[in-house]
Parts: C-alpha cells; sequence; structure tokens
C-alpha cells in the first residue's frame, strides 16, 4: 500500500474520533509543551544572568566580612572581626594589580525633600571609585571627590528613580534634602542602573562613607562600628593574575586583623565564584524540569499506547477485512505505526503551539525573561515523533499478528 | 464450460488440538473444480465446510495435504504469499458483507487494489475500475454512499463488486444470503449467476439445501469428508 494512502487512512481512524484522540495526545501535548517552556526559561535565566554579570563591571573581587570564631578578642574596632575602611585603603596602596577600590556601607534613613516623604531610603556610603568600579554614570552633575571624603561635606547623589520621586522633572541638583535629621545638598543623579542581583541601584542615596560613619551609624553601636564597611570591591587590572592578587590581599588582611589563614574573618568571592554558582543553580532546575519533561513525554507515550490497545480491539474486524482482501502483516502494522506516529506528531505540534505561546505568556506575567531556542522545537518534536513509534510498536505488531479467520469473526 | 481443473485439492486434513484430544475438521478432503464452474459445499454446523472454505480462500494452511489452485500448490506458502493469493486470484463475500463501515461504496470497491503491490495503475484508473465494477453490480449512483445508507441488499452487491475488481480465479461466497430476505437474496443469487454466466468461477458455502441447488453442483460435507458429490443440471436460475 502506498504511504499516501496509508496516511489517508490513519488520518480518517484519528479525525473520526476526535475527543479520544485528543485526550491520546494530551500527554504529548504537555510533555512537549513543557520541554519548550523549560528550555525557553532557562536560556531566559541564562541571558539575565549573563547580563547582570556584565553590568557587575568585570575583573571583580568581592571582600566581606564573616565572623572570627577565635573570638577572644576585645570588641575593639580594629580587631573585632569585619572590615574597616582602612582596609580598603590599605588594600588600593599595597597590592599590586589592583585598579580601583571601593566600600560600601549602608544605613536606613527617612529622607525628605521638596514637600516629599519617604521612608526607609537605603543609603550607600562609599568612596568617589564607586561609579568607576561598580561601572556606573552619572546622568547630572557629578560624583563626590576625595576632598568631600576626607572632610566629611554634607553631599549626596541621588539614584535615579530617586531623584524622579522626590523632584519630578525639576532638577535637582543644588537642592537640599533632609535626610534624617541632617540637610545635605544634592551634586548629582546617577544614570538608571536597574536592578542588579535584587538589589534597585536607582532608588538609593549615596554619599561619603565618612558621612554615614558620622551621621548615620547608630550611637549605641558606635563604638564598634565607627568605621567598619560592609563590602570592600576590588577592580583587578585584567593583566594581573587573579590568583597572585587575592594572596595579597589576604596575606595584607590577615596581618591588618591578626588572624590566622586557618580561622580567617573575612570571606574573598571573585565574579567566577559567582558565576558558578548561579550557572550551578540553573543547571539544577533545568535538570529538574527537563527531568519533569521526559516523564510527562513518558506518560504521554503510554497514553498513546494504551488507546492503541484499545483500538485494535476495537478494529479487529477490520483488520480482519483488511487481511481477507489481501494486506499482509506489515501492512497491518505499517498502518498502525503510521497511526500512533501521526498522533503523536500531530500532538508535539499542537504542544509546540502551546509551549511557544506558553513561553510568552509565562514571560509576561512573571516577568521572568523566556527566549525561544529553535533547536528546543526540533528536540521535542523530534522525542514525541519517536516517542510515538516506541509506543506504537507494541500494539501495531499486536494488530500484525491477528489471525484473519479470528479477526474476521470478531463482532 | 472449461474443463481444465482449476481447483484440485489432494487428501487435505485440517487438525485442530494436540495429543489424545485432537479433532479433524477435515479428515482427507479431495476436490476438484473446473474453471468457470459454479459449485456449492454443503453441509451441518461442525461438517468441516467453514474450515474447507478458510483454505480454498488461503485464509489458513491445511495441517496435511495438498492445495493446488491455478496449477500453484499453495500448501506451504507463507503468510505473506498467502495474503498476496488472497488479493490477486480471490474474491470474498462474506454473510456480514464485511466492508469499512467509514468509507464510501467505491473506496471498499478499491481496497484491493490498493494492497497489490505489483499494480502499476494510476489512481485515476483505478478508481475508473472501481466505478465500472459498481455499475455492473447495478449501485452506479451509490457509489459515495457509507455502507450504513446501504440496503443489505446494497452492501453485498458492494462486497461482490469488490471481491470482483481484482479479476479474481475464484469467488468464494460464505453464506452471501444469510443476512438478508428472501426477497434481496434472490437478487444476490442471480447476480451471482450472471457473474458465472460471464465465465467466473464461483464456491458458494452454506448450510441451506436450497440455496445450494442453486450451483451446477453440490459437495456434501459431513465430519470432515465429502460424503456426496451432486449435479444440479446447469446453473437454473429460480
Amino acid at each position: 500500500m502506498k504511504l499516501s494512502e496509508v496516511i489517508k487512512i490513519s488520518w480518517e481512524a484519528i479525525t473520526k474520533n476526535k475527543i479520544r484522540s485528543l485526550l491520546t495526545m494530551l500527554g504529548i501535548i504537555i510533555g512537549v509543551a513543557a520541554v519548550i517552556m523549560v528550555i525557553s526559561i532557562s536560556a531566559g535565566t541564562e541571558a539575565t544572568i549573563n547580563d547582570q554579570i556584565t553590568s557587575l563591571g568585570s575583573n571583580l573581587i568581592f571582600i566581606t566580612p564573616s565572623f572570627n570564631r577565635g573570638g577572644a578578642q576585645s570588641f575593639t574596632s580594629n580587631n573585632r572581626g569585619g572590615l574597616v575602611f582602612s582596609d580598603a585603603a590599605a588594600i588600593d596602596q599595597q597590592v599590586v594589580g589592583v585598579t580601583g577600590v571601593t566600600v560600601e556601607q549602608g544605613a536606613t534613613e527617612t529622607v525628605k525633600a521638596n514637600g516629599v516623604t519617604l521612608t526607609s531610603i537605603s543609603i550607600l556610603g562609599s568612596t568617589p571609585d564607586f561609579p568607576t568600579v561598580r561601572d556606573m554614570k552619572m546622568a547630572s552633575g557629578s560624583y563626590f571627590t576625595q576632598t568631600a571624603v576626607d572632610q566629611k561635606q554634607g553631599v549626596v547623589v541621588l539614584g535615579s528613580s530617586l531623584a524622579t520621586q522626590l523632584f519630578g522633572t525639576a532638577d535637582p541638583i543644588g537642592q537640599y534634602v533632609n535626610v534624617g535629621n541632617f540637610q545635605l545638598v544634592v551634586i548629582g543623579v546617577l544614570a538608571p542602573k536597574g536592578a542588579v542581583g535584587g538589589v534597585d541601584y536607582d532608588a538609593r542615596l549615596y554619599m561619603p562613607i565618612t558621612v554615614v560613619f558620622q551621621k548615620f551609624t547608630p550611637s549605641q553601636f558606635a563604638r564598634f562600628r565607627g568605621n567598619e564597611v560592609r563590602l570592600i570591591y576590588v577592580k583587578v587590572d585584567p593583566k594581573a593574575k587573579l590568583d597572585d592578587v587575592i594572596l595579597q590581599i589576604q596575606l595584607l588582611l590577615y596581618t591588618r586583623h591578626k588572624v590566622t589563614a586557618s580561622n580567617p574573618d573575612f570571606s574573598i568571592t571573585t565574579q567566577q565564584d559567582i558565576i558558578a554558582t548561579q550557572e550551578s543553580t540553573t543547571a539544577a532546575f533545568r535538570s529538574l524540569l527537563a527531568w519533569v519533561a521526559g516523564v510527562s513525554l513518558l506518560v504521554g507515550g503510554i497514553g498513546i499506547m494504551n488507546i492503541m490497545l484499545v483500538s485494535v480491539t476495537e478494529r479487529t474486524g477490520e483488520i480482519g477485512i483488511r487481511q481477507s482482501i489481501g494486506a499482509t502483516s506489515d501492512d497491518i502494522r505499517v498502518q498502525f505505526l503510521m497511526e500512533a506516529l501521526m498522533l503523536s506528531a500531530l500532538g508535539g505540534l499542537i504542544g509546540l503551539f502551546v509551549g511557544l505561546g506558553g513561553s510568552v505568556v509565562f514571560g509576561s506575567v512573571s516577568g521572568m525573561r523566556t527566549v525561544i531556542v529553535p533547536s528546543s522545537v526540533l528536540l521535542a518534536f523530534g522525542s514525541a515523533a519517536i516517542v510515538g513509534i516506541f509506543f506504537g510498536y507494541y500494539p501495531a505488531s499486536k494488530a500484525a499478528q491477528l489471525d484473519p479467520i479470528e479477526a474476521l469473526r470478531f463482532e | 464450460m472449461g474443463t481444465q481443473a482449476i481447483i484440485e485439492t489432494v487428501d487435505l486434513k485440517k487438525i485442530y488440538g494436540m495429543g489424545d484430544a485432537t479433532v479433524a475438521a477435515l479428515d482427507g478432503v479431495s476436490i476438484q473444480i473446473k474453471v468457470g464452474e459454479f459449485v456449492s459445499i454443503i453441509g451441518p454446523s461442525g461438517s468441516g465446510k467453514s474450515t474447507l472454505m478458510h483454505i480454498l480462500g488461503c485464509l489458513s494452511r491445511p495441517t496435511t495435504g495438498q492445495y493446488i489452485l491455478n496449477n500453484q500448490d499453495i500448501s506451504n506458502l507463507d503468510n505473506k504469499q498467502l495474503a498476496a493469493i488472497r488479493n490477486k486470484k480471490i474474491g470474498f463475500v462474506f454473510q456480514a458483507y464485511n466492508l469499512l463501515s467509514r468509507t464510501t461504496a467505491l473506496r471498499n470497491v478499491m481496497l484491493p487494489l490498493l494492497y497489490d503491490r505489483t499494480d502499476t495503475q494510476t489512481q485515476k484508473d483505478k478508481e475508473k475500475l472501481a466505478r465500472e465494477m459498481l455499475e455492473k453490480v447495478g449501485l452506479g449512483n451509490r457509489m459515495d454512499h457509507m455502507p450504513q445508507e446501504l440496503s443489505g441488499g446494497q452492501q453485498q452487491r458492494v462486497a461482490i463488486a469488490r471481491a470482483l475488481i481484482n479479476n479474481p480465479v475464484m469467488i468464494i461466497g460464505d453464506e452471501p444470503t444469510g443476512n438478508l430476505d428472501s426477497h434481496s437474496g434472490a437478487e444476490i443469487l442471480s447476480l451471482f449467476h450472471e457473474i458465472h454466466a460471464q465465465g467466473a468461477t464461483i464456491v458458494i458455502v452454506t448450510h441451506d439445501p436450497q440455496i445450494a441447488a442453486y450451483a451446477q453442483r453440490t459437495i456434501a460435507l459431513r465430519d470432515g469428508q465429502v460424503s456426496s458429490i451432486t449435479h444440479n443440471g446447469h446453473g437454473r436460475k429460480q
């Protein structure tokens, strides 16, 4: 029998019972849609991470305080554990291969300006290197200078969305803002940076770290926190060896903090570490979802086998008629295999559109980025076809092995 | 009338079961049917007539013995070869018509051509041939009807057209009037006579002596053996 005839017969068999065919295909539809959505979501996540990493600035080392498990030293600001402002200066001056160092210390205050009051605004104290190290640009005005840091000048730079909230479209440069109990003058506005790693850099207020130390550190803790920083960023010369720079920083800080390598009070993270962590998270996420999609395809295949077996039984009479007029067992097998293949291919096609549509809808509803990967379409469709042939083979063989006399007797 | 035997069986046996529990459905049947003959095979249930029909129709093989169809010994062909013989040389007409229910009369008639591996006709030629066959059985105006839209007699005519389309060596009717009222049954029998008059070899299997008497010759079976052969004169019409 010609292939076109076989396809025609299979198509008639599928369309004559549409609801059943649709239910048969449901597993495949879900499986294929899941494969496509999983891949588009994880590709989108990967793209987002890559963007974030690029926007963090290149060749960054992050130094953060960690608990000193020795803990026996007295609570003086210099050996309590943690990082202090002068550590940053020491790294900048003594470590070879460093092109910039900046620090971060935060506080939260109520901000008033122009008749607007905003509570719980994050203050980020830093040094003049901050925009360079973090790849941030000015929209207007300028960032504060080293002189401002040294003299603890009451100046602030606004994040772009904060500036809009406080001053609307008016130019905030030269305007005063009340931060907590202090009045400071705006000298610049940063260009929008967006959220990086869940931190919205545009809704913040930037000022010299010395001002944060002096004015915004709660007084009862000032004894301990006078010049403590929560993060030191070190920008490394691209030509320098990262490991060398890390080793130099470690030795310097061991000496300064009077701790040993086995018992440090700080930890160093590189951008590579962050990339690796995030990548392994996405990989785990992706493989989990891939398993779910795979199981769904498997269940879909079993569904096809189930219905094909029922169909073979129901159509025993038809098989007998075909055999009596000269159909060979190969003809019968091919006919039922084609039916299974077409069911799964059709299911695959429907699943394809569900998956593509689902990716777009999921992306816009959840705000997560989704990227349609062309090869995932092939992969999903191909596995649907393979599932169809694999799970269609047994019912088709059963049909092919029917004895013509028995089949003809079937009512 | 030709005198050459187109069908010959030699000591056909069909044995079911194993060991002591064996049953011989056919126990040494030797018959000859000539080209262009109209033969009926009659017998009560259990006589072995269905088993004989299945072997003659190449739906099953004898346990022992020979079956020669059109000078070819087909007793030991494999399933695939038997399917090809059914397709090319045998036309079946069943009691329950056995048409594909969701397929038009025309496509039902065409079906044997679609399973013919050696066929080189175009789709158009096949359709033309199927139309001719349906016209021949008087259903020229029912080609695109589904079987359930046709009466029993009409369905059986479609089945006869299907049996004729491959120009078979022999047409086998298995109780072809069994599901029909007497009027439609008579029409089908006269259609068989028409086809016979045009030179076809016809074998009808029945339990009804009246139907069997329409044939030129009646072979009676009992307990798996030929019990009598009766000549009914020249295929008389009712």
